[in-house]
């Protein structure tokens, strides 16, 4: 999950901007905190041979560098800022082989659903797709926000319920990656990591369409026994039998997602570590 | 600096004179604590702004306000603010009796304000267009009752004042606190055309 | 009858609040009981408790946030130990807990301890550095005062009755809405803020207003200290960004109460707008908290090297625009809300705007100390410390002001570290340093100076153990507020960060040694001439501690430094050193409005959060009738006689020119 080990494009630009603002700022950090050091040491009481200016409180050329630096360090970085943020941003699309891949992302609580519309599947807590395709996510929330993260591969983003945001990707690497939830969603948050598998060309089609055939059937009810608090182990890949799910989620033709079944007083914490399909580690 | 008394040397204008008047910082102070209020306003104007348009299936500003009402809310208010400038006269002259006139008016004025504002809410929730309705009626419910309760506020505030002269006189920490109160109704009426003017009127239109 | 309060609120089958609780509770009551029985409580009731001296709130309110610290702390050290041990298991602590210990160690320590941190230190402070006798308004000083310390007793309160928030310190919803948080924890959070947030409110009146129109002769805006001017800054934030908070948790309220839909899924709510809301108010909060550090850093640099400040009217400018530029950039909150290249790139470098006036600030410190004598006291050393750890933490900000960057590493440990790094690197440190600079001002006797030292290293060692960890994790890709984790490559990070925890812990003990061995030694620690440390302003031209009146005649100015520059002219003989004329002094009254109105808020809270109505209603009416009775007493202020003054200053006079070593 390192950053500073990217395998898309997305993450490379952005480790590359990460990099080069570092050792900007370093440039004038290091010998700034190397001034205080000697400075202080210097300008101790115990050493005679330093000067002492008792009275000394002004300098009009220092104060224009004293302004400068900072200045000039922030318009450079600025325009990093600028651009990168053109460049890079999440809804920008990417090039890649072919048209790509639509992947319909459903953070729920606490487990993400993952819908292709295209090929008619979904998967849960668990995202193939082929290497070196655009990959176009639009993502929503059943019920509490979280933000949808694979670090290798690039910018995160939040996912709010009723609204549907946009962020695309390319994945360079085939290999298993690590994905997971980078916002505080509840007591099941830590279960929210979900992997990332990126596959042939080939082997995503093959994949496809085996889930196509052989898949549960991801209807509404399928649907609103997986809206229920819970933190399954399983990662079932599913047929899609209503391909207006995400569009109803989003739109909140589906309701929001209901919150912890309330136990029988609500006078103390409620323990959602109970789960329901597979069931959570329940600590105590 | 020296410690020689302030008033035994030379008087230069130009050199700051040293801490204000009570009744200076008093005034000062309730001041800034007016332009607090005003920012805790703005931000129930901000969701107001930002809510207007949901409706989720409910009714519309248009739908709900009547500008009569308004009209006559806003009468009582603004002479409020009237009665109270000559309260504020009266207290300034010492003169107990039209003092106590101009606020017991006041808080009739002020009263009548809050029946009428009331009345609204009330009859709006009755129809099923209360707050929990929708995020718009929220929003609408939030910041006009935020004003209504200030001046509910300013009710038992000026009951306080009037009580304080009927017993006390126009003693000068009575002045100072009635100049806070003369600021703060005049403020709310400040507050309410805001209010009017962006909820009511602008939000009339079909 | 208790509306939802049964005794299933009470934690009986939770080993850790319960056994914490009762200790607490036991340790409460033993002090209770030791003042009532040793007779001390007449003397703390008329000297502390109804005081509404700025000297003696100032000390209360900073007492208020070392003990918070330690709370704050302990939740610290709970969540390193969780962090470190939960890999591959759940730990010691469930996610309920987990959940809530992080949500209180971030309300607490910045609520709690950092806010009432330089909010006392200003108040004992500014007066003095203003040459007058208290601030504007000191019996609303003291309802602040105890509105803070309601706020801190209802978060404490929720350890063992019901429970706390679990949404984090900033409870976004529609997490912390009611679908979603069903329970008390965050009513308890939002009561708590609501009522405190009153009495910083009030603070930030109190002290603008002192600030602007209360000033000895002779000191216009020019003359004034560096931490005035850092406190005016401070305090027109806090009213101008407080109420933002208020309207906010109130819609938030009404949500939960009322079934309002601001912020809920359904029925149009807008969580995006909360979050701009909320960070609205939060980011001018963390410029609240670090200006008045920034200002004792001023005060510190100056002393110790022997020289003015460097280049004070930049530093008036710089913090000016500090003050200002604050509210223009809340939204690199939330790079990742998807708000747009333009949006973000904009409020990007708006963000990094500010850290022009931030660098200026370094480099003025710098070179106040080029060309100075400098001693190594420990307010010095804090100094030191926090130019070197917040250069590191501002490098980080600045890097997280990159929207590509911040797609990264939002809401990761390195996000975490980043915030630490600033707020204890600058604000913490520079209480630390404010603490150790006027303690003797305050009680008439210095702090251990090794014991001092001691702490101030394990600090700073401990600290950067415990964070820099932290920023390589974010590179890890971990996210915080984790009770548990499965990767391998972190693990050993969390442990060395656990480790940093412990050096802390010594630097914290080191402190509480430090408090109890000076007060023991309090004789040879003592500082008879008022200003132990050769000071340039004010507040060393008094006593210590100063008499209730801080000035037997208030000050006249001629220029900045002012007291430094009488010295120069008292050294070289040139002073007329005659006495002043005395003249009978005027002060406020106490009154224990502040402390029965906090209790009456206590009981509106507490009733509020467990929905008995009942309780509500009469809480407010106390409360309503603590003001009426306040508003009518006949007699504010008693007067201190002229002869009275002059035996009080006398005295002192003779210790300062014994001290001097000159006529005086």
């Amino acid at each position: 999950m390192n950053i500073l080990d990217p395998q898309g494009p997305i993450a490379a630009a952005e480790k590359v901007i990460l990099i080069d603002s570092i050792a900007i700022m370093l440039a004038i950090v290091l010998p700034t905190i190397a001034a205080i050091f000697a400075f202080a040491f210097w300008f101790r009481r115990s050493n005679p041979r330093a000067i002492y200016l008792p009275d000394w409180e002004y300098s009009g050329r220092l104060e224009l560098v004293v302004w400068s630096i900072p200045a000039l360090t922030v318009i450079l970085l600025g325009g990093v800022a600028w651009i990168g943020s053109h460049q890079l941003d999440p809804a920008k699309p990417v090039a890649g082989t072919g048209a790509g891949v639509t992947i319909q992302v459903v953070s729920l609580d606490w487990k993400w659903l993952f819908i292709y519309p295209d090929q008619r599947i979904a998967s849960l807590n668990s995202l193939t797709v082929p290497v070196g395709s655009p990959l176009h996510f639009e993502l929503t929330s059943a019920s509490v926000m979280n933000a949808f993260f694979v670090p290798q591969l690039g910018s995160m983003i939040y996912t709010m319920n009723g609204m549907v945001n946009h962020l695309e990707l390319r994945a360079d690497e085939v290999g298993t990656y690590q994905g997971l939830s980078a916002h505080f969603s509840g007591d099941g948050f830590p279960s929210m990591l979900f992997d990332v598998n990126v596959v042939s060309q080939t082997q995503f089609a093959d994949w496809a369409s085996d889930a196509a055939r052989s898949g549960t059937p991801l209807d509404r009810s399928a649907y609103g026994e997986l809206a229920k608090q819970s933190m399954p182990k399983d990662k079932p890949v599913y047929q899609l039998a209503d391909p207006l799910l995400f569009h109803d989620i989003a739109t909140q033709e589906i309701p929001p997602a209901p919150g912890p079944s309330l136990t029988s007083n609500l006078a103390r914490p409620t323990s959602t570590s109970n789960g329901a399909s597979g069931g959570g580690n329940d600590a105590r | 600096m020296t410690d020689v008394m302030a008033d035994e040397r030379l008087h230069l204008s130009t050199v700051h004179e040293g801490p204000a008047s009570k009744r200076i910082v008093t005034g000062y102070g309730f001041w800034i604590f007016l332009l607090s209020d005003f920012v805790m306003f703005s931000g129930f104007f901000a969701a107001y702004a930002v809510l207007l348009g949901q409706t989720a299936g409910g009714p519309k500003g248009a739908e709900i306000f009547d500008l009569r009402n308004v009209a006559v809310e806003t009468g009582c208010l603004l002479m409020s603010s009237f009665t109270c400038g000559l309260a504020s006269i009266a207290a300034g002259a010492r003169n107990r009796l039209w003092f106590q006139i101009a606020m017991a008016v006041t808080c009739v004025l002020g009263l009548a304000f809050l029946s009428i504002e009331f009345n609204e809410f009330a009859s709006l929730v009755a129809r099923g267009a209360g707050p929990s309705r929708s995020a718009f009626l929220s929003a609408f419910f939030s910041l006009v009752g935020c004003h209504g309760l200030h001046v509910s506020a300013g009710i038992l505030w000026l009951l306080t004042m009037m009580a304080q002269v009927f017993a006390k006189g126009f003693r000068a920490d009575i002045q100072r606190r009635f100049l806070c109160f003369a600021l703060f109704w005049h403020a709310l009426d400040i507050i309410w055309v805001a209010v009017f003017s962006v909820v009511y009127l602008l939000g009339s239109a079909p | 009858m208790l509306g939802k309060l049964t005794w299933d609120a009470i934690p009986f089958d939770q080993p850790i609040p319960l056994i914490t609780g009762a200790l607490v509770l036991v340790i409460m009551l033993a002090i209770v009981v030791w003042i009532v029985l040793a007779g001390h409580l007449p003397y703390l009731w008329r000297e502390w408790i109804t005081s509404v001296d700025h000297k003696r709130i100032g000390v209360m309110y900073t007492l208020l946030a070392m003990v918070m610290l330690l709370r704050g702390f302990s939740d610290a050290i709970m969540m390193r130990g969780q962090q470190a041990l939960a890999f591959h298991s759940e730990g010691f602590l469930p996610p309920e807990h987990y959940n809530q210990i992080f949500s209180a160690h971030g309300t607490i320590m910045i609520f709690f301890v950092a806010m009432p941190f330089v909010i006392g230190l200003m108040n004992l402070v500014v007066p003095l550095q203003l040459g007058v006798r208290d601030v504007a308004f000191p019996t609303l000083n003291s309802v602040g005062f105890w509105l803070t310390a309601t706020g801190a007793l209802l978060v404490n309160v929720s350890l063992v009755v019901g429970e706390f928030a679990r949404t984090g310190w900033l409870p976004y919803p529609p997490l912390s809405e009611l679908t979603y948080s069903p329970g008390v924890g965050v009513d308890y959070y939002l009561w708590s803020l609501q009522i405190s947030g009153v009495g910083t409110l009030v603070a930030g009146i109190n002290l603008v207003t002192t600030v602007l129109k209360l000033r000895t002769r002779g000191m216009s805006y020019l003359r004034m200290p560096m931490f005035c001017w850092t406190a005016l800054a401070s305090n027109l934030l806090i009213v101008a960004a407080f109420p933002i908070l208020t309207a906010t948790l109130a819609m938030l309220i009404l949500d939960r109460y009322f079934g309002f839909h601001f912020f809920t899924n359904e029925a149009g709510g807008n969580v995006m707008m909360f979050m701009n809301l909320i960070w609205a108010w939060g980011h001018p909060e963390v410029y609240i908290l670090v200006l008045p550090a920034f200002g004792i850093y001023s005060e510190v640099v100056a002393t110790f090297s022997g020289k003015p400040l460097f280049g004070y009217r930049s530093m008036v400018l710089a913090t000016m625009a500090i003050c200002v530029i604050s509210f223009m950039v809340w939204l690199h909150h939330f790079f990742t809300m998807g708000a747009g290249a333009d949006v973000n790139a904009i409020f990007g470098i708006a963000s990094m705007i500010i850290a022009v006036p931030t660098g200026v600030k370094i480099y003025n410190w710098l070179f106040t100390m080029y060309g100075g004598r400098i001693r190594f006291d420990t307010p010095m050393l804090w100094s030191i410390g926090f130019m070197v750890t917040f250069i590191l933490g501002g490098l980080t900000g600045v890097l997280v002001a990159v929207p590509p960057a911040d797609f990264l590493l939002h809401n990761s440990l390195f996000l975490v570290a980043h915030f630490h790094n600033v707020i204890i690197g600058g604000v913490l440190f520079g209480a630390f340093a404010g603490y150790a600079y006027w303690f003797p001002k305050a009680f008439g006797f210095r702090l251990h100076e090794g014991l001092g030292k001691a702490a101030f290293w394990f600090w700073l060692i401990g600290f950067y153990i415990a964070f820099m960890p932290m920023y390589w994790l974010g590179f890890l890709g971990m996210t915080r507020r984790m009770q548990h984790y499965d990767v391998a490559e972190w693990r050993p990070w969390l442990m060395v960060a656990a480790a940093g925890v412990a050096v802390i812990m010594i630097g914290i003990l080191f402190q509480i040694a430090q408090l109890v061995v000076s007060i023991r030694d309090r004789a040879e620690l003592r500082d008879t001439t008022g200003d132990p440390w050769d000071g340039r302003s004010l507040e060393w031209a008094t006593a210590s501690p100063p008499p209730v009146f801080n000035f037997a005649v208030m000050p006249d100015v001629e220029g900045p430094d002012a007291y430094w520059e009488w010295k120069r002219h008292a050294r070289r003989g040139d002073a007329a050193g005659k006495e002043p004329a005395y003249r009978d002094i005027e002060m406020p009254r106490n009154s224990p409005t502040g402390f029965v109105c906090a209790f009456f808020a206590t009981v509106m809270g507490f009733a509020l959060i467990w929905h008995i109505w009942w309780m509500v209603l009469l809480g407010g009416i106390g409360a309503f009738a603590t003001f009426v009775v306040f508003a009518w007493r006949d007699h504010d202020e008693y007067v201190i006689s002229a002869a009275e003054v002059a035996r009080i200053d006398r005295a002192y006079r003779e210790e300062r020119a014994a001290g001097m070593g000159s006529a005086s």
